[in-house]
């Protein structure tokens, strides 16, 4: 098989997370992100994956894959992404996250955390902290999605308060990260002069979307043979012909003016 | 002031590194962004932080700091620990929170600002 050209956004959240937009239901996401011309999603509420089941639904028979996943907040305050094939397995560390997770959110002060199936009918609202940190280190949040076969990418380095870089100084060596991932502020050209010690790493570019016009607004091009978590790490390695494509080379490739 | 001299004053327990402890201290920083105290701290100072990943004593070592003073009753990792032994960093532990701690410090005499 050739690998061929897919249009990823890793980084969507949907009305689970307080911050987000209640529009964010699981249909208007897989639409908003089918007429951005996008291959994959990734699904990433703050510390937990309940609404990622309804938007794996939702994309079903459509030509849109969605992968399930989190956005971890570690105890130092670090968010880092979670990227798995299966809701189960975002489903296993979602009970590693909540054993490990304090609080109870307060939706005047956070937000609704809102859980919906397919449809977008309310199935029942989170009751935890989900804007909250966890008390695992970002070595163990790291370490648990790794042990489950997860992508764990570190979220919007270039972004001071929850970016890797900003809470702890630099990306600690030993960290067994797959990607570092930037927001739409910074271009991967940019990140590259910004960050020269981290030329080593891969970097992918997604929305972090909390409301439906975000979502696809930055994408990273990966040639893959099928979107799968195992294809995008050899992407991410660039290993076997896949590999992350430039931001303009991905949009020619693609046709399209992104 | 030195770094011994501090410790018996405000109360703080000595974490790691107890023979380095007659360092003087120049000045005093609170951050818990690392990298705000990349950006601000300067040699000399007590760094008051909630972190405790073992980040903090590459952080301290960098920029000379004399000490790292964990807030809160927070206790490091262990590799924490032992990086900061390894690295020869003062890692001292107070029960207050950072700014009960920054006040005493403050009223010692201890600045940010010179």
């Amino acid at each position: 098989m050739t690998p061929r050209v897919f249009k990823a956004d890793l980084h969507i959240h949907t009305c689970l997370s307080p911050c987000a937009e209640l529009s964010m239901g699981p249909k208007a996401i897989v639409e908003k992100a089918l007429q951005h011309g996008l291959d994959v999603i990734g699904i990433s509420d703050h510390n937990s994956s309940e609404n990622a089941p309804a938007v794996v639904n939702a994309a079903r028979n459509r030509n849109l894959t969605v992968l399930p996943g989190m956005e971890v907040t570690s105890k130092e305050e670090v968010h880092i992404l979670a990227v798995f094939d299966s809701v189960e397995k975002a489903l296993q560390l979602q009970e590693i996250v909540y054993e490990h997770l304090p609080g109870e959110n307060n939706t005047e002060a956070f937000g609704l955390q809102v859980i919906v199936n397919e449809d977008h009918d309310v199935l029942g609202f989170n009751k935890r902290l989900l804007a909250g940190a966890t008390e695992l280190s970002v070595e163990q949040v790291v370490d648990s999605i790794s042990a489950l076969g997860g992508l764990a990418i570190a979220a919007h380095v270039d972004r001071e308060t929850f970016g890797i870089i900003g809470q702890l100084g630099f990306v600690p060596e030993e960290l067994h990260l797959d990607a570092l991932e930037l927001s739409a502020n910074t271009s991967p050209e940019e990140a590259r002069r910004r960050f020269p010690e981290y030329a080593a790493y891969a970097f992918v570019r997604s929305s972090d979307a909390h409301s439906a016009a975000e979502i696809g607004k930055v994408r990273t091009s990966l040639l893959l043979c099928e979107p799968s978590t195992r294809e995008i790490k050899k992407a991410l390695r660039g290993e076997e012909g896949r590999r992350v494509l430039p931001e303009d080379a991905g949009a020619r490739a693609a046709g399209g003016t992104s | 002031m030195t770094i011994r001299e501090i410790a018996d004053n405000a109360k703080l327990e000595i974490l790691a590194c107890p023979e380095a402890v007659d360092k003087e201290v120049t000045g005093g920083y609170a951050s818990d962004l690392l990298s705000d105290v990349i950006a601000n701290s300067k040699a000399g100072y007590l760094w008051v932080t909630m972190q405790t990943h073992r980040n903090i004593v590459a952080v301290a070592t960098l920029k000379e700091l004399a000490a790292i003073v964990l807030v809160n009753g927070r206790t490091p990792e262990p590799e924490t620990l032992e990086k900061a032994q390894e690295e020869k960093v003062v890692l001292l532990g107070s029960r207050l929170p950072a700014f009960e701690l920054a006040g005493r410090l403050y009223q010692m005499g201890i600045r940010g600002i010179q």
